[in-house]
């Protein structure tokens, strides 16, 4: 056979291997980064990191977790709020019991909480799917949330049943707390979404991501393969709770400074984040981040766009045609193009590489 | 030219495999064995119980009672995992590919058992995860230009013809190095020259690997062609078990299944 040369394959495979195979992808990276680092900080003020940009991150956090859950790996939840709230209820406890501890850790560590209780109820996957298999995780929804309210214990006996952010600091900069900057909590978001994008995106085109897919896809075979359903769809809820959790935290310690369950409740959170990921594309970490900021700066666009072009809307008005919007996007997405804005990204640049020669 | 065919030791040994599902009888005490290196075939009317032979070999299916061992090691029953992790692999007459995923990551998956680095290192793709993923990755490749798959490498398989998809199946079991190859009508819905293909793939594998193949297939002619030894089953039954010109001697075999002789 006429082998191509060891040496070139290897150094074929290498490349086209990398995150980024085509260079003007990695270009286009390389300005989001220093858009996203370098001139949004300089440029934005308040009203723009507190009501579009924070959201914006925390909550692609939470989208890149579901959608390791639901889009790789095909098991449907309804309990992203939950488990996210198992991660801000576990990093007040800790923030507010050890007053030294880093804050940095004590997201990190209630993220581990978030895992171990995204794996126990993760367990009935085993035997049941689809449409009952997100009704376990909606009672799982319900169950923790109740659990948060019903104990006085998680919000340290405080008589408005509210969670409050501390003021903490890390490296001298104060990251949580009413008197935070809004840029540190900007850079503290966006250095988490960072670091938990590449890391989803890594797993995901490696082997576990593989499996992951091959028991969204075939359960039966992959099983034949090897590859264990129960040990690879608890990974899956535990990797995935663990970015529910972490975003969790980000979303009461970095963003809201204080709340109580409601704010992750089913309308509020769960369903929003599954929206951004239907919207954004199943099983894509780019589809995630874009379905996350789609959902998030609709409502503001909304709110804000009329009036500057001189039409006077009320927020009622606003809030029915976002919500006409998103129903609409949703059935279209889930119709004509189940993989969401990451699929016609994908098409936008095929074309674009092809310009102007179509052929 | 199968009669100059020298196979090693028993790689195989199935022994009274009973099996049913509520009142049908799928398997009633089949026993039979399998040399290394060798092409065997399971043939047997629709419904003879043919793949839910192949199911409790590789242990998807628990069968009642039997014993089945495997390189030497004895086992009551399957599990699949053990199934797959000694060496064994199969190809579904159904095919069971992974829809949404790439020709090249089916084929990788089928390597998911060789690969053991764990989540952290994955998703820091850093150093030993990298250098395993490009192994695997190599190896991979080996089986898709042996296949001749290249072109087809970043298709997702969903969006494939029929033939293509049952050869990246065949690929992605390939892909495993397996020392035993389950083919569960790897020419069903074939044309005449996809099922010479196929047919060359086969012998190609089992001679350059040498690995032992047991293949269930309708096709008669091919049947003789490729298989050194023939097991009948019929009604869950075993009514034969020889060389394919023995089988097709025998006269329950031509009553039950070929019903008039060929040629
Ligand atoms: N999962 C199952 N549940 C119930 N019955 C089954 C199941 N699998 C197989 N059977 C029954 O067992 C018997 C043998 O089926 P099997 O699929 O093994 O036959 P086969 O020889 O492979 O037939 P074919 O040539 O049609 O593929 C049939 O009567 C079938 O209906
Ligand atoms: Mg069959």
């Amino acid at each position: 056979m006429f082998y191509r040369e060891a040496g070139q394959f290897k150094s074929s495979y290498q490349a086209d291997q990398a995150i980024f195979p085509i260079i003007q992808d990695r270009w286009f990276m390389a300005i989001v980064f220093v858009v996203a680092y370098l001139v949004i900080p300089l440029i934005a003020d308040e009203y723009w990191f507190q009501a579009v940009l924070i959201p914006f991150y925390v909550f692609a956090i939470a989208a890149i977790g579901l959608n390791i859950l639901t889009g790789y790996c095909g098991q449907v939840s309804l309990g992203s709020g939950a488990f996210m709230a198992v991660g801000a209820y576990a990093t007040f406890k800790l923030v507010t019991g050890f007053p030294e501890l880093n804050i940095i850790i004590a997201f990190l560590l209630s993220g581990l909480f978030a895992a171990a209780v995204g794996m126990i109820f993760g367990l009935p996957s085993l035997r049941i799917k689809g449409f009952y298999l997100a009704v376990a995780t909606l009672a799982a929804q319900f169950f923790i949330l109740w659990v948060f309210n019903k104990v006085a214990w998680f919000f340290n006996y405080n008589p408005s049943g509210f969670i409050t952010a501390p003021p903490r600091e890390v490296f001298g900069f104060l990251v949580s707390g009413p008197e935070a900057a809004p840029v540190t909590r900007y850079y503290v978001s966006l250095i988490f979404l960072t670091i938990f994008a590449f890391a989803a995106k890594n797993m995901a085109r490696g082997h576990l991501g593989r499996a992951w897919m091959a028991i969204r896809d075939m359960d039966v075979a992959a099983e034949i393969i090897g590859i264990r359903p129960l040990h690879t769809k608890l990974l899956a809820f535990g990797i995935s709770s663990f970015f529910c959790g972490v975003a969790g935290a980000l979303y009461i310690f970095v963003w809201l400074g204080s709340a109580e369950t409601e704010a992750f409740d089913l309308l509020n959170v769960s369903f929003p984040v599954l929206f951004m990921i239907i919207i954004g594309g199943l099983g894509s970490v780019l589809g995630s981040i874009l379905g996350a900021g789609f959902i998030t700066i609709l409502p503001i666009f909304l709110t804000n766009a009329p009036p500057m072009v001189g039409i006077a809307i009320s927020a009622d008005f606003a809030k029915h045609l976002e919500e006409i919007i998103f129903g609409v996007m949703i059935i279209f997405f889930l119709i004509v193009e189940p993989a969401g804005f990451n699929r016609l990204w994908q098409i936008a640049k095929e074309k674009i590489r092809k310009w102007p020669f179509p052929y | 030219m199968t009669q100059e065919r020298q196979f090693g030791n028993t790689i195989l040994n199935v022994e009274n495999v009973s099996l049913s599902f509520g009142g049908v009888k799928a398997l009633d005490s089949v026993s039979f064995d399998v040399l290394e290196g060798e092409v065997r075939a399971i043939i047997g009317p629709n419904g003879a119980g043919k793949s839910s032979m192949l199911n409790c070999i590789n242990g998807f299916y628990k069968p009642t009672e039997c014993t089945i061992a495997f390189k030497g090691e004895s086992h009551h029953q399957m599990e699949t995992h053990q199934a797959a992790s000694m060496g064994i692999a199969r190809t579904f007459q159904n095919i069971a590919l992974f829809k949404g995923m790439t020709t090249l990551d089916n084929v990788m998956t089928g390597r998911n058992l060789k690969m053991k680095k764990n989540f952290l290192w994955q998703s820091l793709y850093f150093g030993p995860a990298v250098k395993e993923e490009l192994e695997h990755r190599e190896a991979a490749e080996r089986v898709i230009d042996f296949l001749e798959i290249e072109s087809i490498r970043k298709t997702v398989v969903g969006r494939l013809p029929y033939g293509l998809q049952k050869r990246v199946e065949l690929a992605r079991a390939l892909a495993a190095e397996p020392e035993m190859l389950l083919l569960d009508e790897p020419m069903a819905g074939m044309n005449h020259e996809e099922k010479e293909d196929m047919c060359r793939y086969i012998l190609d594998v089992n001679e350059q690997f040498s690995t032992t193949i047991v293949l269930i297939e309708h096709d008669m002619s091919v049947v003789m062609d490729i298989s050194d030894r023939v097991v009948v089953l019929d009604y869950g039954e075993k009514i034969a078990d020889g060389t394919p010109d023995e089988v097709r001697a025998n006269q329950r075999v031509v009553d039950a299944y070929l019903g008039v002789k060929h040629d």
